[in-house]
């Protein structure tokens, strides 16, 4: 046997590598052999776009090769730390996530109907569902929202729905959250006076300074970004949108943001769940 | 042994004989360079993966010295000739000595 090539590199030293290409608007999303649809026509609802895309269109041709491969993505790390995560027993009732929910591949479908409204009228998300399982059945303390653990987690949940199309319910008891969440995404804040609506729909696909801005689709939440080499949840994505118009970002696990998160969802509707996604 | 390592190999289930193939490795791990200083000015001690190697049924197929300059979650891609059937083995050497292994069998068409 002979040794033909040998190309060493370490993570960091690739994606400080990756070039600004301009994206391939036409590409298609293949993952693992599977075409993923990165386009839908827009759900009624949305009076002012009539497509809804996929943020994985507007990446460089580095970042959407990517995400084809299970190996090449960097989240899969992260994945493999949650199924570890995920048959770990912790807390006083000595029991796992696996102990009640055997296969994770049982969470088929799940995500794509999150954020829901539960049966005491309240808006719950996948994070709220973990942590709701840690601390009435498993007596663990919950994860930080945000923290390396929930994303793991609900990227490993996340990942099980995969290719299915997001279907959040926008109507019934839905309606007042989602009604909060359209008021938020086109109130204007911060000092730069701008609402969600001014970047996401009124300018996708414009450039902002160097990067192409995207509609805001959160079908590959969380997601892991280049910027920070981690899972990044709905939240601190919503929160970083918030300071970077220099506003004051509402908190993570807020009313506001879980409100937002069904809304920014149900704009998706119709789009295909890429989770984990890689973005720059 | 350090926390959360975790080795992740991609070998293809078959080739042909003699067929050049594509082999993708990456561990989970920190590597810590030993350089940096922790907030009341200690140094954070070094704990990196020193070593990688492959073996192909027991021959050499690559032997890598890592150094510390080298960033978290080494990631491996090189190519090999595959002879014939056999198996793949992976190793990672941990600066605690603790030594984390993968095999991947492949079959010749």
């Amino acid at each position: 046997m002979r040794l033909t090539k040998i190309s060493a590199m370490a993570f960091a030293a690739l994606i400080a590598g990756a070039g600004v290409a301009t994206a391939d608007e036409s590409a298609e999303l293949s993952i693992e052999g599977k075409t993923i649809p990165t386009r839908a026509e827009a759900p009624a609802y949305l009076e002012n776009i009539d497509e809804v895309i996929s943020g994985w269109v507007y990446r460089s041709d580095e970042t959407q090769t990517l995400q084809a491969d299970d190996f090449d993505n960097p989240a899969f790390v992260f994945v493999d730390t949650g199924a570890d995560l995920f048959a770990e027993a912790d807390g006083s009732a000595g029991k796992s996530c696996k102990d009640c929910h055997e296969n994770v591949e049982d969470f088929a479908g799940l995500t794509t109907t999150l954020p829901r409204v539960n049966e005491a009228g309240e808006l719950e998300t996948l994070t709220d569902l973990v942590n709701e399982c840690r601390t009435e059945r498993m007596g663990a303390e919950p994860w930080k929202y945000s923290g390396t653990q929930m994303t793991a987690v609900t990227a490993l949940i996340g990942l099980q729905s995969r290719g299915m199309p997001v279907n959040v319910a926008v109507d019934g008891p839905a309606a007042p959250f989602w009604e909060k969440g359209k008021e938020l995404y086109y109130t204007r804040v911060g000092q730069l006076d701008l609402a969600c609506a001014n970047c996401h729909e009124d300018n996708y696909g414009n450039m902002i300074r160097a990067d192409r801005l995207s509609q805001g689709q959160i079908n590959g939440f969380p997601t892991y970004r280049l910027k920070n080499a981690k899972l990044n949840s709905v939240h601190g994505r919503f929160k970083g949108c918030m300071t970077n118009v220099r506003a004051t970002p509402y908190k993570e696990g807020s009313d506001e943001f879980e409100a937002l998160e069904l809304y920014v969802a149900s704009r998706g509707n119709g789009l295909a769940i890429e989770t984990p996604s890689v973005r720059n | 042994m350090a926390k959360g390592v975790k080795p992740r190999v991609k070998v293809p289930k078959s080739a042909s004989a003699g067929d050049s193939i594509t082999i993708k490795t990456l561990i989970s791990h920190k590597m810590e360079s030993g350089q940096r200083k922790d907030s009341d000015g200690k140094i954070i001690p070094r704990s990196i993966i020193n070593r990688f190697t492959c073996d192909f049924n027991g021959e050499n197929v690559i032997d890598v010295t890592i150094e510390p300059a080298v960033s978290t979650n080494p990631y491996f891609q090189f190519d090999a000739k595959v002879p014939e059937a056999g198996e793949f083995k992976f190793t990672w050497y941990d600066d605690d000595g603790s030594v984390y292994e993968d095999t991947k069998a492949i079959t010749v068409e």
